[in-house]
């Protein structure tokens, strides 16, 4: 008998005739829908994540200050993303991903800039999903420092929507302010193999 | 489980060696109040938690009620997408099936993800002997494997370790591993962590094939779930060539829609925030990627035949039982001698290894039944009455089940226990005030034998009319 054999018949008979089980989904299945850009905004800032919140059409403007600001001038632009975004940049390097970039070639980016899929107030959370302006996981995780452009229709109240919005076949990655451990006496410590510095502009 | 722990003592040898260790004592005490408090905030953030926790507690029974179905569901949806399923019955097995994959790509490092399951198989020594090395990625992970030391924390592996023992393992030995560490490392947990990136830039950019587990694997998509902190997790998951992920049978969830109470149940009882960093989900190959997966027994269907015993399966590996444990917080995690440590530890281990050696059949007595495990346990596992299961299940001494038999025999018949207590109160001058002699002693370690009165209370009542006289 096969491995994959014995152990599905070892798991009928443990399970022959336990009972049925019912499962009850009383919790919440939304968050609150008044002031949930606000709540983004304070819970992506929690985790020292550096946050902007900016009408729509200062979203150019904003996005040339956050990158002439860190001095990033060769940042990684994944397909499909805006280039109004870029409008304002001057003398920006753009690294496509097309063909793939080596991973050599992502640590020695400056940064990159992309959109998102979803993001969930309650938990302060930016999802990914490899679509358009996000490109493959490995863009967002090489270079040291991310800037993340969210639009508050994009923002959910909680958990739940955001699974129901999601497709799970899509790669996913989930981004809760930048990479950090607490493996050192359980104090918190931004920055360890991911993105050290993680920038957030919100347009509403 | 891995023959690592094999031969070691029982639990309270064990524990009297840890208590002593005032170091060890001290960074407990902080490390589980700290985690303790933050778990509480933002528990308590959430209104809606205690129906949280049923939903939680029913999918995983659910999941483990039809967990034939939901393996062959796993396995069409993975194949479909790309993915190669295998089936490991036990930790043998497991290791055979990845050292073989590992040497189909001709590779001779692999770069992991912090995972339990491949602690309790051993796969590291398992890989060592074939001539692979794997390089431990999470920090906590990284500082026990430089220090050739064993996990003490599901969630916090180094949590008996404070900053300046970290930062003498890192000089000493990260040299021996790969790039060394700077020579004017501070013990600033700040300086730590951008040594130990430092440490592993280059092997993640370079490492062909990756190693991980899996907190949850979705049956209805295949997909596979990873939650972590620090990126680590996503560098192994992303960049090598080819993924292979061992995962216990019973991290299985029925559907996608389910991650809508575990992603919420799991960082705030682990982390203790309100979600951790980086969660990684893929379905299959992805992204140009060779996945396998590793579908692993190891016990597991034992543990499922027990009744009672079988809701230790709902466990996510959250840690918090961990936290609020008075016995943990004395003792460390390695006095369970086990990298399943803690309350849960007590009743997964002996579940999953049976409870012939002397350590296994004591862990289900390290615990002071005060249940502060089961009041935070995100998936409501009544970790006393699992104790307490075993306890009866575990062998007893010789000296121990006559007592009882004795005990039985007294106490069944009131006549007995009259006369019984008489014949105590006659001969009381020759009791030992502290310890018992013979097979009695080993219950004197502890206590001291109470005093004997010198009359019962039967008589006291007889004698003044239940106290009127």
């Amino acid at each position: 008998m096969s491995s994959r054999d014995q152990i599905l018949s070892r798991i009928r008979s443990a399970v022959a005739g336990a009972p049925e089980v019912e499962i009850s989904r009383s919790y919440q299945t939304s968050g609150q829908e008044a002031g949930r850009v606000e709540l983004f905004a304070e819970r992506v800032r929690d985790y020292r994540a550096i946050v902007h919140v900016v009408p729509g059409d200062e979203l150019a403007a904003t996005v040339a200050r956050a990158l002439s600001g860190r001095g990033a001038r060769r940042v990684v632009v994944p397909g499909g993303l805006p280039e109004g975004w870029l409008a304002a940049v001057p003398g920006l390097e753009r690294l496509r991903d097309d063909p793939p970039l080596s991973a050599a070639e992502l640590d020695a980016a400056d940064g990159v800039i992309t959109g998102c899929a979803a993001g969930i107030a309650e938990t302060g959370t930016i999802v990914l999903d490899a679509g358009p302006g996000q490109g493959r996981r490995a863009l967002t995780l090489v270079p040291d420092y991310h800037l993340c452009v969210v639009s508050a229709d994009q923002i959910v109240g909680g958990v739940p929507e955001a699974v129901a919005r999601l497709d799970p076949v899509r790669p996913q990655t989930w981004i809760s302010g930048p990479s950090a451990t607490s493996d050192i006496e359980l104090n918190r410590v931004e920055g360890v193999h991911g993105p050290r510095t993680l920038e957030v502009i919100i347009t509403r | 489980m891995s023959g690592t722990f094999l031969g070691m003592p029982s639990f309270p040898k064990n524990a009297e060696k840890a208590l002593q260790d005032s170091q060890l004592r001290y960074n407990l005490r902080k490390a589980t109040h700290t985690i303790r408090a933050k778990r509480a905030t933002v528990v308590e953030e959430l209104p809606d938690w205690l129906e949280l926790r049923a939903a939680g507690k029913a999918i995983k029974d659910e999941t483990l009620r039809h967990l034939d179905r939901y393996l062959l569901q796993v396995e069409e949806a993975v194949t479909k997408a790309g993915g190669h399923v295998h089936w490991a019955s036990d930790a043998d097995e497991a290791n055979e099936i990845v050292t073989g994959l590992v040497r189909a790509t001709g590779q001779t490092e692999v770069v992991k993800v912090k995972s339990m399951v491949t602690q309790e198989i051993g796969l590291n020594e398992a890989l060592a002997k074939e001539g692979i090395t794997a390089y431990e990625t999470d920090l906590a992970e990284l500082i026990v494997q430089l220090g050739d030391d064993w996990p003490s924390h599901i969630l916090v592996p180094a949590i008996h370790r404070n900053r300046s023992e970290i930062r003498e393992i890192f000089l000493e030995h990260m040299a021996e591993w790969g790039r060394p560490a700077p020579d004017d490392l501070g013990d600033d947990p700040r300086m730590l962590a951008d040594a130990a990136r430092l440490h592993l830039r280059e092997r993640f950019l370079s490492t062909k094939v990756g190693i991980s587990g899996a907190n949850f694997v979705i049956a209805e998509t295949g997909t596979l779930v990873v939650l972590e902190s620090e990126g680590n997790g996503r560098m192994c998951l992303t960049l090598p060539e080819t993924l292979i992920s061992v995962v216990g049978i019973e991290k299985l969830l029925p559907t996608w829609r389910d991650l809508e109470v575990f992603l919420q149940l799991l960082p705030r009882s682990s982390t203790g925030e309100r979600m951790n960093p980086y969660t990684s989900m893929w379905t299959g190959a992805t992204e140009g990627q060779d996945f396998h997966l590793v579908l692993l027994d190891n016990g597991r269907t034992k543990v499922l035949a027990d009744e009672i015993g079988r809701q230790a399966l709902r466990c996510i590996r959250c840690s918090a039982c961990l936290n609020v444990c008075p016995v943990y917080e004395r003792v460390g995690g390695h006095a369970y001698g086990s990298v399943y440590p803690g309350p849960i530890g007590a009743i997964l281990t002996p579940q999953l290894r049976g409870m012939e050696s002397p350590l296994d059949a004591s862990l289900p007595y390290a615990s002071s039944l005060c249940g502060a495990c089961y009041d935070v346990c995100p998936v409501a596992i009544d970790i006393p009455e699992v104790l307490v299961h075993l306890r009866s299940k575990a062998p007893h001494g010789p000296a121990e089940r006559l007592g009882l038999k004795a005990a039985g025999w007294v106490l069944d018949k009131p006549v007995r226990l009259e006369r019984a207590q008489r014949l105590a109160t006659r001969f009381r001058g020759l009791v030992p005030k502290r310890r018992l002699p013979g097979p009695g002693a080993a219950w004197t370690d502890t206590r001291d034998v109470p005093p004997v009165p010198e009359e019962s209370f039967r008589d006291w009542w007889d004698r003044t009319e239940g106290g009127s006289r």
